[in-house]
């Protein structure tokens, strides 16, 4: 019976430094390079990945910061409805730039995880990741091993999506992205803009659904561009 | 008493694991050690990490912790013959392992991901499942007779 509670008592020590040891040791953590700003910036004439037919009559850039819990809201709950309404109806393309804001810690890190997975066909569906599974936003906890596994899940394969990261491939695109913003006057995210003109400068809440569809069919109304038939993503 | 024995370690285990979510779960360390492909981060990052407010992981601890006492509890001398104790681990540990297919089943079919940790503690509370219905079912005196007495009246 003593030697049984011996037995306990070193389980319980053993167990008490491997947890201990876990805690401290942690796991992967940011690559430097890829969340933070790069030293140089570069044009590689990328433009951002797109929703939506080439000759659809009205664009939307939207300026998104993946940190940002109103452009995951946007994403999330507006932005299917705006696929089904005005993309795959071939009103509206949809383009999306990084606007990685200052105050958030992660979200140039998450911009440039969402990158390397566009490499690899999977921009989309790492956005998706991104934004439904949101909370890594809240915790303040390096998210270097959350998004393998999101990427895992957007169907990346995590070698080259290492490497990527690794290298900070797209730093200088992403920055690009943001200085772009910065030169349209983007002042917050999200931000949008209709064939190149801001919109909703004054409205006061995250513009919905129902108010893209209302300026869209503006635009074609006064336009009177044709919309396209099948939608495409790029 | 062997199977208590084993209920006490399987729960000491079981305790030390739901330590570390739970201890991760509030902030403490960094990323989570998961392995090359596991999907602790999502899971422990969704929407069904928290229960009533609290992190899943707290839970289990409080559910370990409760059987490896009662487990202790058992051995003793005084304890070995009654089976009230063998009925009380066997209702935790029900409710333990209920929990856990619940969570198991959240984790395969609304997550979509499996974290390692979270299925060693399944593994580890359908153990005690298993071995709590087989001590209710072998009393404790029966199995081991020769280790422990048990308490006998006062001499007539």
């Amino acid at each position: 019976m003593n030697r049984f509670y011996m037995m306990v008592g070193v389980l319980a020590v053993v167990l008490g430094i491997g947890v201990f040891a876990l805690l401290k040791t942690g796991g992967a953590s940011a690559p430097a390079a890829a969340a933070g700003a790069p030293p140089t910036v570069v044009d590689d004439s990328f433009r951002g990945y797109t929703l939506g037919q080439e000759n659809a009559p009205v664009e939307i850039v939207e300026y998104l910061d993946f940190e940002c819990p109103v452009c995951a809201t946007f994403a999330t709950i507006q932005m299917p409805t705006i696929t089904e309404q005005l993309i795959n109806t071939g009103k509206a393309r949809w383009r999306f730039r990084d606007y990685p804001l200052p105050i958030h810690k992660y979200s140039r890190f998450a911009a440039h995880a969402a990158q390397c997975a566009g490499a690899q066909g999977r921009y989309f569906a790492m956005q998706e990741q991104l934004f439904s599974h949101h909370q890594w936003a809240q915790t303040g906890k390096d998210p270097s091993s959350l998004f393998r596994d999101l990427a895992q899940a957007a169907g990346v394969d995590l070698k080259a999506y290492d490497a990527c990261m690794e290298a900070g491939r797209y730093a200088g695109r992403i920055e690009y992205s943001r200085q772009e913003g910065d030169q349209r006057v983007v002042d917050g995210t999200p931000t949008f803009f209709a064939n190149g003109k801001k919109l909703f400068p004054n409205l006061r809440r995250l513009p919905n659904s129902d108010d893209f569809k209302s300026l869209v069919d503006s635009i074609i109304a006064h336009t009177s561009a044709k919309p396209a038939a099948r939608p495409a993503r790029r | 008493m062997r199977s208590r024995q084993a209920i006490a370690l399987l729960a000491l285990v079981g305790l030390f694991v739901a330590l570390y979510l739970w201890l991760h779960a509030l902030g403490f360390g960094g990323p989570i050690k998961c392995g090359a492909s596991g999907g602790c981060e999502t899971v422990q990052t969704s929407s069904w990490a928290a229960f009533l407010g609290f992190p899943v992981a707290f839970y289990g601890v409080v559910g370990y912790l409760a059987v490896l006492i009662v487990a202790l509890g058992s051995l003793r001398p005084a304890a070995l013959a009654q089976p009230g104790w063998d009925r009380l681990v066997l209702v935790l540990s029900s409710i333990g392992a209920l929990f856990t297919a619940y969570l198991t089943y959240v984790e395969l079919f609304l997550i979509h991901a499996l974290c390692r940790w979270c299925v060693g503690s399944a593994v580890i509370i359908t153990l005690i499942w298993i071995v709590s219905l087989f001590s209710l079912r072998s009393p404790a005196t029966r199995i081991d007779r020769g280790a422990s007495q048990p308490l006998r009246g006062p001499p007539a």
